[in-house]
């Protein structure tokens, strides 16, 4: 079981009180697919993922990009328990979505960079970064679980 | 995933950018590095302080921040530009190279941070190409 301290609780509470799902979930997907565009494969059905500039104004994707924030809301209400939490989730992504789990970790890494836009260097500070960051590992590690 | 011309054309710009607040950059860069991913700090055991701005976290921040710009001029071979620099961590620092890519992260999350407005996922893009060829060219020496 993972163990988590009052700060790092507190450090990750704070981060999702001030995210506006609307906004940052859109702006991660879009971002993890343009830096890393093999990730477009899953994304087959989404229209226009022509160039940068129609990945950033396409609805689907952000529509997904929200579902994805709300998907990690989960994680955040039940931290003590966030492998048995995503245990369908991860099933769902191997089974059905067929998607690699190292993509997990791209994405996790454009998240972490559009939240830390929206911060300053003093808000978004090296403990705090450290806290999100074992926060995603759980994540990233609960959603490839179920990968056989 | 070679550079084009276009994302030379982007990296040069945002470095330009950079320019401004380097030692900054370099400082949280390293700070976070080392605080976020402990297991990078076994490579700096013999600092007196490996706290966040603390002054060897200062120093070594701009030597780093010295290396991606000399990175940049040369940019169009950075396999022969960066041969030097390769040797050192090849047979003198022996770094992991998985740590390149952790450094990478660090940096790119400060210039997020630094640079909300300018750090466009297309200049994100640029440069993560770009950090990921340095990487390449830095473990060139190493077997």
């Amino acid at each position: 079981m993972v163990e988590w301290t009052d700060s790092e609780r507190e450090y990750i509470n704070t981060i999702f009180s001030t995210l506006d799902y609307d906004d940052i979930g859109p702006k991660a997907l879009a971002r993890c697919l343009i830096v890393y565009p093999w990730t477009q494969r899953y994304f087959g059905g989404f229209g226009n993922l022509y160039n940068a500039d129609a990945i950033m104004a396409n609805p689907m994707i952000a529509a997904h990009g929200t579902k994805i924030l709300h998907g990690m809301d989960r994680a955040l209400k039940n931290m003590d328990d966030i492998k048995n939490t995503y245990a369908t989730l991860s099933e769902l992504h191997s089974e059905k979505l067929h998607v690699d789990p190292d993509n997990f970790r791209l994405l996790a890494d454009c998240l972490t960079v559009v939240i830390a836009g929206k911060m300053t260097v003093k808000e978004f500070t090296p403990d705090m970064q450290a806290a999100w960051r074992k926060f995603l590992s759980v994540v990233v590690s609960a959603l490839g679980r179920q990968y056989h | 995933m070679t550079l084009s011309a276009k994302d030379k054309a982007a990296v040069k710009g945002f470095m330009a950018k950079m320019k401004s607040r380097s030692e900054e950059i370099g400082t949280e860069t390293l700070s976070r590095m080392l605080v976020v991913y402990p297991q990078t700090k076994s490579y700096f055991a013999h600092w007196k302080d490996l706290s966040p701005g603390s002054g060897p976290v200062k120093e070594h921040g701009i030597i780093f921040i010295n290396g991606v710009y000399e990175a940049a001029e040369k940019i169009d071979d950075l396999k022969n530009g960066l041969l030097t620099l390769s040797e050192l961590h090849a047979f003198m620092l022996r770094v992991d190279p998985v740590n390149f890519k952790i450094f990478i992260h660090c940096m790119l999350v400060v210039l997020s941070m630094l640079f909300p407005e300018d750090f466009t996922p297309q200049v994100h893009l640029a440069v993560d190409k770009f950090l990921a060829q340095v990487a390449l060219a830095l473990s060139e020496k190493y077997r």
